[in-house]
């Protein structure tokens, strides 16, 4: 709400306020909600817009699909947030990767966990919505996503009969069993995110900043997660980066690079 | 997917971006197009250009640049795209987003979805096969979704041996086409996507003959659409939150600017308070003064009004039209029809409505641009003008006006069934006839009341409100009627069309305010004379339901609606004052039937048809009918006169 005057935080400012209208259209509309917070940059960004949205308080459940393998670092970052924004903090733990899949490759099947983590807690909850804050430049098949996605009972994509979703109406109406998928940070980029949390003072885990020649890009379980090379140790080393890299986001993350389409198996699947 | 790589990113991201959406028939090269100019914009990720040519070679093609968007296994055993996918990209000059449609008819929701996104538009036309359906049917709904920037490729250029006859020959089909929708294409201009001619540079040596803009030059050209700060403030009032002893009114300024201190107008309740604050945070003392179109804001009141979600609040001056019926150009998504008399969940900006579909007024060939006129349904796929209606007033504005409060989306149940924007063609706005415009006016009641009048003259005045098409008998019946009745002793009297706009009506016209305003001020007319006890009959073609609401409203306990009924062609061949044939040939505008709206009642007190009886028939109808409704009862007197002896009490 506050004036900026560059071109490209008039263009933030555009992105904060489709993402706050889209955070007071779920509130309004859809009931029980719940935020899933990863605790990386983008959630953080995310729940960052909701306590504005709000104005200070986040009016739903934050919840944490908690597998116990995150690095020490975000669990330390993650009390302290919990703290300081006064947020309802809700830890659903996921069951163990003996219970997933065998016929997935190893990391996929690790992956898996956060979905069946999901499961149970819709099941347990009842949410007619849970918030991601997952983007359309992460990884192809999210760029498919609608704001609002509808998933059936086991928490399915029908990729192939998505809704229509025109001039911000979204479907916000689902039958008994099914529930929301709801993302309302889907048109940001990478940049865009390190770019809002550097003007808005974001804090964010510190394992993003490179240590020892390497930092994490993208942050997930330290068993299917690698830190990349890198020399950025701020936000504005990080932003200088990410402009002439032509690696993907997702290069650390093991699940992503084991099959052509594994990423597409745990999304059809239920995963985030 | 594609990350951004340039070689002076710190310039670009100080860019605009924009938002595209490449649209065209099944085939005529989209994906390709985009694989292509990522490529050629070195917006590739490192090994994706190896992975690409892996994944051809298994299929055991040449390089086939759409494998880069259609990422879903399911889509690559198709070769088609199945979903709108978007993909950040960047020229030297500007950001891009593009938003890949899909041309298979089965996926015109997808493409409807991108498209509603987007800023611009590429229309991909094969050089070859030139405008097919599906091009066609998408530079329709560019038109509808009010897309103004369009330009066309016409991809496949090698395959016409770069001939710049045919391709001059398809140039004109194209801009024929087009302009037949309003569209004027900003460019076109001849390229090979899997070829790279004219992509970056001219391929002056395949095609010496065009010295037009690259696609690159062209896409710099394109600009992003701005929030309307220059329009009128509409502020839809998206939630109500209390926070400790505040009233915060959220929403999204949809267009103009919100100033700390304006007094604000809300729609439809017609309540006004003035803004106290701008809300702030994370820093609640920042006295932020003005906000405008495109922010997210929330705002507190000086007064306690009642406002809840979907009002929407303007300033006093050029507030938003308010009406319970209204018109739209839409496109049908469901595999149900949608037929007249079905009702639906209305969505406009915040607001939601039931609303029923009163008429669908004409089908529209998107082949041939023929509109076919009162059709019974609208099938999926099919793209139609149509009438609806909801029980409450509804703010709105004409999507010429202002095209974010200009455009609805209709729900079934669960789901998006269609979507359109609004035209108010033949319709009125009708906040005027709601707010009174004097105040200190107190009424004065009569000494004498109109039971009394009735115990007198033994039948109570009435209004008998004629409504039908022009020809279809009113004047004529309504001059018989009363000379009927006067013959049998009572006190009648006849308010007619073109008598009244002889006189009291004589600074009125026939646009569909004025004609509002016209029927409004016979109404008051036609009670008055009631009241004096006399039996007042209307003439007039009084085409809105909303209207002749409102005529009943006054005085609905005599107030009788007949419908006097006759087809359109029988009126028309009737013609006794030859205005048909003036409104045919276009002389005369707006005349009920031809151009502007005839609602026919749906609940009418009596239904006389003048093309099955005739004249002594109706006549003998009407007069027995008034007859037995203007009779004072024994029972009914009594009951009267304690009401008369009261009036004269006070």
């Amino acid at each position: 709400m506050s004036a900026h005057n560059t071109a490209y935080d008039k263009y933030l400012d555009r992105l904060e306020a489709e993402t706050i209208y889209i955070l007071r259209e779920a509130y309004n509309k859809v009931d029980p909600l719940a935020m899933l917070w990863s605790i990386g940059k983008d959630s953080n960004a995310l729940l960052w817009m909701a306590r504005k949205a709000f104005f200070g308080k986040v009016p739903f459940p934050v919840v944490q699909l908690d597998t116990g393998m995150e690095l020490d670092e975000v669990y330390a970052f993650r009390d302290q947030i919990v703290k300081d924004w006064d947020l309802n903090l809700k830890i659903e733990m996921c069951p163990p990767e003996e219970d997933m899949d065998k016929t997935l490759p190893p990391a996929t099947r690790a992956a898996m966990r956060k979905t069946e983590g999901l499961k149970q807690l819709l099941v347990s909850e009842d949410y007619k919505g849970v918030m991601a804050g997952i983007r359309r430049d992460e990884q192809s098949m999210r760029a498919k996503e609608r704001v609002f996605s509808p998933r059936s009972t086991h928490g399915d994509w029908d990729f192939k009969n998505q809704p229509a979703e025109i001039w911000d109406q979204y479907k916000t109406d689902v039958p008994g069993g099914c529930h929301l998928r709801i993302h309302p940070i889907l048109s940001w980029t990478e940049i865009d995110i390190w770019r809002y949390t550097k003007r808005e003072n974001i804090p964010v885990v510190p394992l993003y900043f490179a240590r020892d020649g390497k930092r994490y890009r993208s942050l997930g379980e330290k068993n299917i997660t690698f830190p990349v090379k890198s020399r950025a140790s701020n936000i504005d080393e990080i932003i200088e980066e990410l402009q002439s890299t032509k690696t993907s986001e997702r290069a650390g993350r093991s699940m992503d690079n084991e099959s052509e389409n594994s990423f597409e198996i745990l999304r059809t699947r239920g995963y985030m | 997917m594609a990350k951004n790589k340039t070689k002076e990113q710190s310039v670009k991201l100080e860019n605009d971006k924009v938002r595209i959406v490449i649209v065209g028939h099944v085939d005529h090269g989209k994906s390709t197009l985009i694989g292509r100019l990522l490529y050629d914009t070195d917006s590739l990720p490192d090994g994706k250009m190896d992975e690409l040519k892996k994944a051809s070679e298994k299929r055991g093609e040449v390089i086939e640049w759409s494998y880069l968007l259609d990422a879903f296994q399911a889509e690559r055993d198709q070769a088609i795209t199945i979903d709108t996918t978007q993909i950040q990209f960047s020229t030297d000059k500007k950001n891009f987003v593009i938003i890949d449609a899909p041309g298979h008819t089965e996926f015109l929701k997808n493409m409807i979805s991108g498209a509603a996104q987007a800023d611009a538009a590429i229309l991909v036309v094969d050089a070859v096969e030139g405008l097919q359906e599906q091009t066609r049917r998408h530079a329709y709904l560019l038109s509808l979704l009010g897309l103004r920037q369009v330009a066309v490729v016409v991809n496949k250029i090698d395959k016409i041996d770069f001939s710049a006859e045919k391709y001059g020959a398809l140039c004109k089909k194209i801009v024929d086409f087009l302009g037949g929708m309003n569209i004027r294409p900003s460019e076109i201009l001849p390229i090979s996507a899997r070829h790279g001619h004219n992509m970056t540079v001219l391929s002056d040596n395949e095609m010496p003959w065009y010295d037009g803009k690259t696609l690159i030059q062209l896409l710099n050209d394109l600009e992003p659409r701005r929030p309307s700060i220059a329009r009128p403030l509409r502020f839809p009032v998206q939630d109500v939150y209390r926070l400790e002893e505040k009233r915060i009114f959220v929403g999204r300024i949809e267009s103009g600017i919100l100033r700390k201190g304006d007094t604000l107008l809300f729609s439809p309740t017609n309540e006004k308070a003035k803004v106290t604050a701008i809300e702030e945070w994370p820093n609640p003392d920042i006295e932020t003064v003005e906000a405008h179109a495109g922010q997210s804001i929330g705002i507190t009141l000086d007064k306690p009004i009642f406002v809840e979600r979907g009002h929407v609040a303007s300033h006093e001056e050029n507030a938003p039209m308010l009406s319970n019926v209204f018109r739209t150009h839409l496109f049908w998504l469901s595999k149900n029809p949608m037929k007249v008399g079905d009702t639906f969940k209305a969505r406009l900006h915040a607001a939601e409505y039931n609303a029923t579909i009163q008429s669908i007024d004409h089908l529209i060939d998107t082949e041939t641009l023929v509109e076919l006129e009162d059709s019974e349904r609208v099938e999926k796929n099919q793209i139609a003008k149509v009438t609806i209606r909801v029980r409450d007033m509804v703010a709105l504005d004409p999507y010429s006006d202002n095209d974010k409060t200009g455009r609805i989306v209709l729900y079934d149940e669960h789901s998006v069934v269609g979507g359109g924007t609004i035209f108010m063609d033949g319709y009125a706005d009708q906040r005027r006839t709601l707010t009174p415009k004097s105040e200190n006016i107190y009424k004065v009641d009569h000494l004498l009341s109109y039971d009394r009048r009735a115990e007198r003259n033994g039948y109570y005045g009435g209004i008998f409100w004629f409504t039908g098409l022009s020809g279809s008998g009113k004047s004529t019946l309504a001059m018989k009627v009363e000379q009927a009745l006067f013959k049998k002793g009572y006190h009648t009297y006849v308010l007619d069309g073109d008598n009244v706009r002889h006189g009291l009506n004589k600074d009125l016209g026939f646009s569909p305010d004025d004609r509002s305003e016209n029927i409004r001020r016979i109404s008051e007319v036609a009670g008055l004379i009631s009241d004096a006890g006399t039996i007042c009959i209307t003439a007039f073609i009084s085409p809105y339901r909303s209207d002749r609401k409102r005529a009943r409203d006054i005085k609905p306990e005599r107030f009788h609606e007949i419908y006097i009924k006759a087809s359109l062609d029988a009126c028309e061949d009737r013609d006794p004052k030859g205005l048909y044939k003036k409104a045919r040939k276009g002389e005369i505008k707006q005349f009920t039937g031809i151009d502007s709206p005839y609602e026919t009642p749906e609940n009418p007190d009596l239904v006389v048809d003048t093309e099955a009886n005739d004249i002594e028939t109706c006549i003998a109808q009407i007069v027995n009918y008034i007859e037995s409704n203007i009779a004072v009862k024994k029972n009914d007197n009594d009951a009267q006169n304690e009401n008369g002896e009261k009036a004269l009490a006070i």
